[in-house]
């Protein structure tokens, strides 16, 4: 039995491994650039408008509206990293049913990717809003004592961001394969509709959780500016 | 018993009693913040979307304490360093 897809390895170029983990991350980019590109062709302001374009307008909106409630902003600019990480995330979860295809949520290395770019987006939007004195000075607030604390904690919520969707795709991967031996007939689908449920459930949570760090950092930063705001 | 067999079986019943046990706390844990969180929705249903959405959150945190016993669970049985130490 396979802990992660990294194990499965396709073939080799030189040094590198091309494992079941990078084809499928592969797959879900292609998919998701391919029905963007489809349906950007097809765009249009008057009706009719298509399925597709509603369907992508629908979701869009949907994360607009999070973005608003969360951070208490106006979400054009989160919008483009946030969207990724909850369409990624929501694609490869989505596409564990097909037969065959290892979501790459599944391995340590993808969520371990997915959480340091939240870990590195959180002080580069709060740098870009109010500057790096502003930012490093968050750090010495209350006071100085807290800073190992403020660092471990930063440092804690990335290593947990990861391993809770590693965890959570890993489990429902492992339940399936473990039923399929003892049960064969009904109850692995059965787990399966569980796990896209999950799935669907972890995609939106880690966005919302990336979100909710983002606001943090900023109300943190953004307090001198602007009293009383808080995510 | 060899040393082998002594790490299987103290491997294998730690494993099975750390999912016991951090499953449980962990469910219930959960259980107690969705019925906080269905109680609020119920006394304020206009506030439905920033509760539950709250809620979850909260759900995703306290889950990853059961979400850690399972992956300590599951290193124990597929990846115990101490096999290759006693082998």
């Amino acid at each position: 039995m396979n802990l992660s897809p990294d194990e499965i390895v396709y073939f080799s170029v030189g040094p590198l491994d091309i494992s079941a983990t990078l084809v499928s991350t592969w797959i879900v980019m292609a998919l998701l650039v391919g029905a963007a590109l489809l349906v950007r062709r097809r765009l249009r302001v008057e009706p009719p408008i298509g399925r597709a374009q509603l369907a992508f307008e629908a979701l869009i909106v949907f994360v607009l509206d999070q973005i608003r409630d969360v951070a208490r902003q106006e979400p054009g600019r989160y919008l483009p990293f946030i969207a990724t990480l909850f369409l990624f995330i929501l694609a490869s979860n989505v596409l564990s049913i097909v037969p065959g295809f290892h979501p790459p949520t599944g391995s340590l290395t993808t969520t371990a990717a997915l959480a340091l770019s939240v870990f590195l987006a959180v002080p580069a939007f709060a740098i870009r809003q109010v500057g790096w004195r502003r930012y490093l000075r968050t750090y010495l607030e209350p006071m100085p004592l807290m800073l190992p604390f403020t660092v471990l904690g930063e440092i804690t919520r990335t290593l947990a961001l990861a391993v809770r969707l590693f965890g959570n795709v890993m489990s429902s991967s492992m339940m399936i394969a473990i039923l399929l031996v003892v049960a064969p007939l009904v109850f692995p689908v059965l787990i399966q509709v569980l796990g896209v449920l999950m799935g669907v459930l972890q995609a939106y949570i880690f966005a919302v959780l990336a979100l909710v760090y983002i606001a943090a950092g900023l109300s943190e930063s953004g307090k001198r500016l602007s009293t009383g705001e808080s995510a | 018993m060899t040393d082998m067999s002594l790490i299987a079986v103290v491997s294998v019943f730690t494993a099975g009693l750390t999912v016991a046990i951090g499953a449980g706390l962990a469910a219930i844990a959960e259980g107690r913040a969705v019925a906080e969180g269905l109680r609020s929705i119920a006394q304020q249903p206009d506030e439905t979307a920033s509760i539950s959405r709250a809620m979850f959150v909260g759900l995703a945190m306290i889950e990853t304490s059961g979400i850690y016993c399972f992956v300590v669970s599951l290193i124990l049985i597929f990846a115990n360093p101490f096999w290759s130490a006693a082998g």
